[in-house]
């Protein structure tokens, strides 16, 4: 495997880089394959790295229409954390945040995973106990989590609003010391690289037209670059995948919406955790470059168009400017939207999509970047073997028809 | 800031309307012969159509519901209905 060693670095730097490999190869499809996956974001390419790693599986494909990472994976703010309130998702983001703190060697790849901890914060006594609520479940759940009070979680984040008169003032909140953020980008390439390297074919440009199957099997995919024949489907194309799924007869509880998101000018290190506010809805890092990366609530208008409306932004940034009055001098540099794939349960539809061969990754909705390994890990297990790990199985499409949904909107209380 | 038409009140902020559901839907009748699959897909399943779509939206200023026909990919807004019976 090819490596970013500090002598390579200073090797190139000093030959004017040239020389570097492309992380992974440009494969042009093959008429055939034992396993095909649909969408080159963070979930498809990890499917596709577990699948070749623990799997044992050598001819795989993943087909993706633009270019690695350009969905919801490159476009989103990075938090990572498991503080979930049922036993289900905390199994199913632990396990991803376990997988991240050990990616960046499992991949020989920098993820830039920096657990700098994550504060839910609450305004309200009732909140408060919402928060003290989720914190006592987590520990049941055998995760760390905490109640914070107001006065350390002023301590941590000096720069919160508390003067008398404050709308918002911080009364405390839930504290998980694990969670953070990792690099976006980095994880689709490093999960790229590393699927590369065990053979994996990655195909951008490639869009999926058509699901083909055979008597209730799937066989294959029809796209732009010709019919490719697969024995296993995995779709792991956000908000695209319902309307890939109907052309295998298959409905999905999804609504897409456009999630936006903000970073501003460069400021010098103001904010060194994660922080989610839960009376605004914003949320907030600091990035090693010094901007700030913003983000909250959705769009409240279904669509397919990756842009933002302005009340939304106005919502996420007024919530800003009540937490952090002083921010207001601050100029925006650029803001931008992923189209997101929205379950009523906010929880990610795992499993056999129905027709033989045919698997679902999709419904992550706006908290999906955190699950990547899992989500991964999980469609590569059900992809291989054709049955469900534990951890996915309460994440089955049947739980709509059985009333088993894991509202973790309501439970949670979370934005993304 | 997108204006949205009410049937009813006439043109508007988006912010004074919410996104029922999509247009179509028929609550499948009688209940107790209904199975679950058909339930769940009733209640849950979707299409989320790129390009064309008929939804149905609420005013909440005047809390009527009706039908909207919009393109969910350049957001234009194609027609607006009052819901069958429910004309003004
Ligand atoms: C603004 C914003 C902020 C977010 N913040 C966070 C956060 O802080 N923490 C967090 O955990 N999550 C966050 N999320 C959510 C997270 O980004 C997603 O849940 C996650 O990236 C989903 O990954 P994915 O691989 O399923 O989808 P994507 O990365 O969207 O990948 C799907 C891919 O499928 C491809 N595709 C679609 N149709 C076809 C076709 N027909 N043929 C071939 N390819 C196709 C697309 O081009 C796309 O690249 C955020 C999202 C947004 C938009
Ligand atoms: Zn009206």
């Amino acid at each position: 495997m090819h490596d970013y060693s500090a002598f390579a670095l200073l090797r190139r730097g000093l030959t004017g880089h040239r020389g570097w490999r492309p992380a992974w190869r440009k494969a042009r499809p093959k008429p055939a394959y034992d396993a095909v996956i649909v969408g080159g974001g963070g979930h498809g390419l990890a499917t596709a790295y577990y699948l070749a790693r623990r799997h044992g599986m050598r001819r795989i494909a993943v087909l993706e229409k633009g270019w690695l990472g350009g969905g919801n994976t490159g476009r989103n703010t990075t938090a990572v954390r498991s503080n979930y309130f049922y036993p289900e998702s905390v199994a199913l983001y632990d396990l991803a945040l376990r997988l991240y703190e050990g990616l960046s060697r499992e991949l020989n790849y920098n993820v830039m995973l920096s657990q700098r901890g994550m504060l839910i914060a609450a305004h309200t006594p009732a909140q408060m106990e919402i928060c003290a609520r989720i914190a006592n479940a987590m520990r049941l759940n055998s995760v760390d989590g905490e109640l914070m009070s107001g006065e350390a979680a002023v301590r941590r984040i000096p720069l919160l609003n508390q003067e008398a008169g404050a709308r918002y003032r911080c009364l405390g909140g839930i504290w998980q010391g694990r969670a953070g953020v990792a690099r976006h980008d980095a994880v689709a390439w490093g999960y790229a690289r590393a699927a590369s390297d065990l053979g994996v074919d990655i195909v951008e440009g490639c869009t999926v037209t058509d699901l083909l199957t055979e008597g209730g099997r799937v066989t294959g995919v029809e796209t732009d670059m010709g019919t490719i024949r697969a024995e296993r489907v995995g779709l792991a194309a956000a908000g695209a995948t319902p309307a890939l799924a109907a052309k295998a007869g298959v409905r999905l509880p999804i609504h897409t919406y456009a999630l936006q998101a903000f970073v501003s000018e460069p400021v010098k290190p103001c904010l060194d955790t994660v922080l989610l506010y839960l009376g605004t809805g914003t949320y907030l890092s600091q990035s090693d470059k010094g901007e700030l990366v913003i983000g909250g609530g959705l769009d409240r208008v279904p669509t397919h168009g990756q842009r933002g409306n302005l009340p939304a932004q106005e919502t996420v940034l007024s919530g800003l400017l009540e937490m952090f009055p002083p921010f207001g001098q601050l100029r925006l540099l650029r803001q931008w939207a992923g189209v997101v794939d929205v379950v009523p349960d906010s929880s990610p539809v795992i499993g056999p999509a129905g027709p033989e061969g045919l698997y679902l990754n999709c419904g992550w909705g706006t908290g999906g970047f955190k699950a990547i390994p899992a989500g991964g890990w999980l469609l590569a297990h059900l992809m291989a073997t054709g049955t469900h790990h534990e951890i996915s199985r309460p994440f089955d499409l049947g739980r709509f028809a059985e009333g088993r949904l894991i509202d973790e909107a309501a439970g949670a209380g979370i934005a993304h | 800031m997108q204006i949205f038409t009410c049937p009813f009140c006439g043109p508007r902020e988006e912010t004074e309307f919410h996104f029922g559901a999509e247009a179509g839907k028929a609550r499948p009748e009688p209940a107790p012969e209904i199975s679950d699959a058909a339930w769940a897909d009733y209640l849950y399943m979707n299409e989320a159509p790129r390009g064309r779509a008929r939804e149905i939206w609420v005013h909440l200023t005047c809390g009527e519901f009706f039908v909207m026909e919009r393109d969910t990919v350049t957001r234009e807004v194609l027609t607006v209905a009052a819901l069958p019976g429910r004309e003004a």
